[in-house]
């Protein structure tokens, strides 16, 4: 428990590091939140400015927005005027969450056997096959496939619908989720297979079998729980993986998540906005590392005396 | 030599790869001068046609009457501009800074790979986002920021090489001879770590194509009218209803490209790879 405290703390100085170099960037870039509007006048842009505390020092803004996300604030969007970004942020990462969660699940409640099942039938037909689909999968992106599925499936076959949120029906979701899950599925597929083949290969397996082990309690009770390892690892950057899609899948399917917004307030130097919304994507990422790293851990007790060395 | 390309031969995969490879980076360069279109031509009598040999449009136009063939070709060109010149830029940082924290050892070496795992668990995609802002939208900040992010794996694999190497005979030999450090890594560390870098590298240009495809689909890399296979399929999936073929060249491009390049890069690590011998 101590242990799982102290990584949690361990994740405040990468935090802080991501916070500021999000602002530096975002500040080093030319212009302001309020280049656009030609008509704005002189006076008008200075009382904006300083109504969003622009006019100070970038030292003294950046302390208070430090100070400001302290409390979870994380202010004013400068573009979208109505919105808190922490009002945008509700209502996008439920949404976000949503797809990238079940994305993640069919990723490993399909990858999983289909790589156990690939590795059992080592070089044999099924084998070939399914190394051969996972090599394509792997290799086409979710802005690939999702704009694919949905010209077959919402446009010629008229059995989905093509894009549109109406507030998260599952006929909305199975497009989404299945474009962004293909490339973390096909991922892990492989990776199970490689993991297991490996596992198979030690000498306490041969052991097993000589002493006459049925040969599904092999595989399920001696072969597969240390050969999750790696792939459990692989959870972490699989997570940031799915986020990083989940932005061009949102925006192929119209869905009212994280990712809307982010691009056109990166173009429009939506300061507030932009910071926000990278933070939060880097928490996330942050967080679910952690996780899988306190699991591996939980699972073996070799991780926890490496770090604490 | 020829032992080393031996498996080359049998390799099925990898020869098959490299040849779609081949074929497509010389369609791409040599496609466009078959076809009388150029890249931002508007042909107002046939806008929107479909594929088909009618006025020598072969992929189709868009909706601006342009043609297709000669775009996605461009955007093909794009695409292995971009997976080349980025992956130099992050094989440069990377070696550098791996062969320099491995060779040096101890602390130095500890605060420098500390750094790269810093940056490994930054969600690394949201900050090429930040930099195509901050640098403004143009190929060259394009793959300065993708290649400036990308070179942590390269450090990783770069760094424990040359930590092995470090100890070997020829290199306590170099010591002891008293060459100056900045020989020593240049002589005799750098050639001996060419097969892992240039297998990283093979396997850096497809994430890195994959990347820049990403960005231009959403808008933040190559921008309009130059083509890019993501900005040609980010319009493509806006017209994919009344104009599918918009979407379907760019879309196979890319795949045959990133899928011809991981097959080179496979067989390439399976044989030179000194981990997999």
């Amino acid at each position: 428990m101590s242990y799982a405290l102290r990584r949690l703390l361990g994740l405040v100085p990468t935090l802080f590091i991501i916070v500021s170099l999000a602002f530096v960037l975002v500040r080093l870039a030319p212009g302001g939140p309020f280049d656009q509007e030609q008509t704005l006048a002189p006076e008008i842009k200075a009382n904006l400015e300083r109504a969003y505390g622009l006019d100070r020092p970038l030292g003294e803004q950046y302390l208070r927005y430090l100070g400001r996300l302290a409390h979870g604030d994380l202010g004013p969007s400068m573009r979208l005027r109505d919105f808190t970004v922490n009002e945008l942020i509700a209502i996008g990462l439920p949404v976000s969450l949503t797809i990238g969660g079940l994305a993640l699940a069919l990723s490993l409640l399909i990858g999983l056997p289909l790589g156990l099942g690939a590795a059992l039938a080592r070089r044999r037909g099924l084998d070939r096959l399914l190394m051969a689909t996972t090599a394509l999968g792997i290799a086409i992106p979710p802005y690939v496939t999702a704009p694919l599925l949905a010209l077959v499936f919402g446009i010629y076959l008229r059995w989905l619908p093509v894009a549109g949120w109406e507030g998260g029906q599952l006929r909305d979701l199975v497009l989404p989720v299945v474009a962004l899950a293909l490339p973390t599925l096909a991922y892990l597929a492989r990776l199970t297979r490689a993991s297991v083949l490996e596992v198979a290969g030690l000498p306490f397996v041969r052991a097993a079998r000589a002493k006459g082990l049925s040969e599904a309690r092999i595989v399920l009770v001696h072969v597969l729980p240390p050969a999750l390892g790696p792939v459990l690892a692989y959870l972490g950057p699989a997570a940031a993986g799915i986020l990083a899609g989940s932005l061009v899948i949102e925006t192929v399917f119209g869905l009212p998540g994280m990712g809307r917004f982010l691009v056109e307030g990166a173009l429009n130097r939506d300061y507030t906005l932009v910071l926000g919304k990278v933070i939060v994507y880097a928490t996330l990422v942050l967080l679910l590392n952690l996780l899988v790293d306190l699991l591996r851990a939980l699972l073996d007790p070799r991780i926890r005396a490496r770090r604490r060395a | 030599m020829r032992r080393r390309w031996h498996w080359f031969e049998r390799d099925l995969a990898a020869r098959a790869g490299l040849v779609a490879l081949a074929s497509i980076a010389l369609l791409a360069l040599a496609g466009p001068l078959a076809s009388p279109w150029r890249v931002d031509e508007l042909d107002w009598a046939r806008i929107g046609v479909a594929p088909g040999l009618e006025a020598a449009h072969w992929f189709g136009t868009d909706r601006l009457g342009r043609d297709l063939f000669v775009r996605t070709l461009a955007g093909v060109r794009v695409s292995l501009a971009i997976g080349l010149l980025a992956t130099l830029v992050s094989l440069l940082i990377g070696v550098a800074w791996g062969a320099i924290a491995g060779y040096a050892g101890g602390r130095l070496e500890g605060a420098m790979m500390r750094v790269v795992d810093v940056f490994y668990s930054l969600p690394y995609v949201f900050f090429v986002i930040l930099l195509t802002v901050t640098l403004g939208r143009s190929p060259a900040t394009l793959f300065i920021s993708i290649g400036a992010v990308g070179w942590l794996t390269m450090a990783r694999v770069v760094c424990a090489q040359t930590e092995s190497l470090r100890h070997k005979e020829f290199i306590e030999a170099a010591v002891a001879a008293g060459l100056p450090v900045r020989r020593i890594l240049v002589r005799h560390v750098l050639p001996n770590l060419a097969g892992p870098v240039l297998v990283y590298a093979t396997l850096t240009v497809p994430g890195v194509i994959l990347i820049e495809s990403f960005l231009s689909f959403l808008g933040l890399g190559v921008q309009e009218p130059a083509a890019s296979l993501g900005n040609l399929m980010a319009q493509g999936t806006a017209e994919m209803e009344s104009a599918p073929w918009m979407l379907l060249a760019p879309c196979a491009f890319l795949v045959a490209i990133v899928l011809a390049l991981g097959f080179v890069g496979d067989g390439l690590r399976d044989h030179l790879d000194p981990r997999e011998r």
